[in-house]
């Protein structure tokens, strides 16, 4: 066969399973473009911001579990796609990111649009590539989708000069696609000593992180919690893994979990961690984290085995695959002290949610919110207060239901990733809860949703400000208020309208929920504006750097 | 403590920049770096030493080194383990007629190697562990050291450990 490098990147990435392409075009990568337009197969969405196309590719990721991939250009293009990048890495997700640069003969010459994106992108990826020669996309391309699924998952990018793009190739055969490498298979004792464990502690907890999902393990973690009546709490990125209103579930940890689950950590003398890094949200002050508990830490890598806290059984493992052991010999137990106590805890020390029945107020319109999405719709949220409150308070039943920038923290991600999940499975509900700081960090993305006519809502929690920054100088910084409010905010339904979407305005609706119902119900992207009050603070709330145990419970003014 | 690890990693694009990036950018100081080709040009060795305040640290260190994907395999020569290491040092000292045959006697105790001589200076080379190049400094540091340039550690296991 015989081909230009553009054309077999596209081929490789058709024969990948590639149906969908986000991207910008630009001077270095329009040789790929060039070869997206002469192949029917894969479709592509122009973005009107790089950043934008990381995002839905990850969106994409997230919602399927499959790898996705973004496209830009070099220089500017690629700066702006890295913040996407790194965001994939801290939250390990597999997107494959293919950058033009400029030709080979001008790298190191400061030409146009000219960045040494090998070195920069680096440290924010699991691996990178500056590719050499046309021939060299043969292995490269297979070769970085095997490594982005393989273990656990992160992002690849390809860098690719112009000339390498243009080059003819003559080959023989197709490569082979890029398949996830086995899993490593757990230490024979291992399941044994954990089930020993298990089976000898008198008060368990089950943590679940962000590596359930990505093991395809949820349903197999939900069974240990039942069989063996282990109190569970998930991280951030776990949330879904668990059904929110599973009788064993106390929700999440850490900085902005319910009194009760904190404080039932607290008294754990076992720590069943399964793919979680004891992430300093998680865990608050470390040396205080679950200070009476031995910890069974199991992850598929690793450098995060004793890197935060010591285990007492670490096992390098895919957690589905060690469940698989482990769930057979494990004996049942009911565990009725354990859970009693935690149950007087729950009743005790008692999560709070202020408003819940009033979709004025943030929870009660979390609470209306997933009434009208429905149980299997996919939620998506931008980074703040909107973000903590949805992640205490949205009913959540299934992994990869929930899309949410965990360890990078990105605001701007929400409105894109809920974009690519909508491209992604056309048929399931998708709502993006945002806030009016965050939105606007990637509201252009606007357009594009209403180009390509996604179904797809998205909620503005409008408080006016940059809601968890205003919250926290208020609780930690003497209620200094700098730079944390905005003088002017935007009309938020007339720019959705401007860039051609519906919009519904719940601060000229005398009736939320009828509001809410009428915005669901109409096809297409949808925003709704929804203002809140910015004394609503995100509580509990574990002061940074602290102890778990010392949780902020009310907000002190009001208390 | 200082610690001496040791990369086998395929000898490709950026290799060098991916393992010095991952030691900055997670905090860690490299105190010697060394790289070169191994007998197989597809493979390069890399050598390093670290300073590593607890074994956690240290821990870290290799299992994120082991991550790269272009890291073959990773050795830490731990005390427990027997190996060689070994590092070369050349130096350029002040020396004339009066001193230079004090210089070379020293020299030939440490069974290093005069390899330029000029009226007024000599360059010697010196291979060692770290303990005798200490040594080796603190007797040849009072004739004046101009200048000298330093391999950083290279080391393998001894063959005996090789084996089991």
């Amino acid at each position: 066969m015989k081909m230009t490098g553009a054309d077999l990147v596209i081929r490789l990435l058709e024969r990948e399973g590639i149906r969908l392409i986000a991207g910008i075009p630009g001077g270095a990568n329009l040789p790929l473009y060039d070869a997206l337009s002469r192949r029917p197969v894969i479709r592509h969405v122009l973005t009107r911001h790089e950043q934008a196309a990381g995002f839905i590719a990850q969106g994409m990721a997230r919602s399927t579990g499959r790898p996705a991939v973004c496209l830009a250009t070099s220089g500017p293009g690629a700066t702006n796609i890295l913040t996407a990048i790194a965001d994939a890495k801290l939250d390990s997700i597999p997107v494959v990111c293919i950058t033009g640069q400029v030709p080979s003969g001008l790298i190191g010459t400061d030409a146009f649009q000219e960045v040494d994106v090998f070195g920069m992108s680096l440290p924010v990826t699991k691996h990178n590539y500056l590719v050499q020669s046309a021939e060299e996309l043969l292995t490269v391309i297979p070769e970085a989708f095997r490594i982005a699924i393989s273990g656990r998952p992160g992002p690849v990018w390809i860098d690719i000069p112009k000339d390498v793009q243009l080059a003819e190739i003559a080959f023989d055969a197709w490569p082979d696609c890029g398949q996830a490498d086995p899993v490593p298979e757990p230490r024979d004792e291992a399941a044994t000593e954990a089930a020993t464990m298990i089976a000898s502690a008198q008060r368990p907890i089950l943590y679940l992180g962000g590596g359930v999902i990505h093991s395809g393990a949820a349903e197999q973690a939900v069974e240990l919690a039942e069989r063996s009546h282990l109190p569970t709490v998930s991280t951030l990125m776990a949330l879904g893994a668990m059904p929110t209103d599973h009788p064993q579930y106390l929700g999440m940890l850490g900085m902005h979990a319910a009194p009760f689950t904190n404080l039932a950590l607290e008294e754990c003398d076992l720590l069943i961690a399964l793919g979680a890094r004891f992430d300093d949200r998680a865990t608050g002050k470390v040396a205080e984290f679950c200070p009476g508990a031995k910890v069974i830490h199991i992850d598929i890598d690793a450098s995060e085995l004793g890197k935060i806290r010591m285990p007492t059984l670490a096992v390098r493992a895919d957690i589905g695959r060690f469940l698989k052991d482990l769930l057979p010999i494990l004996p049942e137990d009911t565990r009725p002290r354990w859970n009693a106590r935690v149950a007087e805890l729950k009743t005790a020390h008692p999560m709070h949610m202020p408003g819940a029945d009033d979709p004025a107020m943030p929870y009660g319109l979390i609470r209306a919110i997933a009434r009208h999405a429905g149980r299997d719709a996919i939620v998506a949220t931008d980074v703040g207060q909107h973000q903590m409150w949805t992640a205490q308070a949205f009913p959540l039943c299934r992994p990869r239901q929930w899309l949410t920038s965990g360890g990078l923290g990105t605001m701007g991600f929400g409105f894109p990733a809920a974009l690519g999940a909508a491209l992604s499975e056309p048929g399931c509900p998708v709502v993006c809860i945002s806030g009016d700081g965050s939105f606007l960090m990637n509201n252009q993305e606007m357009v594009t949703a209403a180009e390509a006519g996604a179904d797809l809502k998205v909620i503005i929690f409008n408080n006016q400000s940059l809601g968890l920054v205003h919250q926290q100088q208020t609780l930690f910084f003497g209620k200094r208020l700098i730079a944390s409010k905005f003088q002017h905010g935007p009309d938020f339904a007339m720019m959705a309208r401007a860039m051609g979407m519906e919009a519904v305005d719940l601060a000229h609706e005398p009736d939320i929920d009828s509001a809410l119902a009428r915005a669901f119900a109409m096809p297409g992207p949808v925003l709704i504006n929804a203002p809140i009050c910015v004394q609503q603070q995100v509580l509990p709330m574990v002061p940074p750097g602290g102890a778990n145990r010392d949780m902020i419970r009310h907000t002190p003014a009001l208390a | 403590m200082r610690h001496t690890i040791s990369a086998l990693v395929e000898n490709k694009f950026g290799v060098l920049a991916r393992v010095a990036g991952m030691f900055s950018g997670r905090g860690f100081n490299i105190d010697t770096l060394n790289v070169g080709p191994t007998h197989d040009p597809l493979y390069s060795r890399i050598t390093i030493t670290v300073l590593a305040e607890d074994e956690t640290q240290l821990d870290q260190a290799i299992k994120q080194l082991d991550k790269l994907v272009n890291v073959i395999e990773v050795t830490h020569f731990d005390s427990s383990k027997s190996f060689v290491a070994r590092e070369l040092v050349m130096l350029k000292l002040k020396a004339d007629a009066s001193n230079r045959s004090e210089i070379i006697e020293i020299a030939d105790i440490f069974r290093a190697k005069i390899v330029d001589v000029s009226p007024d200076s000599i360059v010697i080379e010196v291979t060692g562990n770290a303990n005798k190049l200490r040594a080796f400094f603190e007797l040849i540091k009072p004739f004046g050291i101009v200048e000298m340039a330093r391999t950083g550690m290279v080391a393998l296991p001894r063959g005996y450990k090789a084996e089991d």
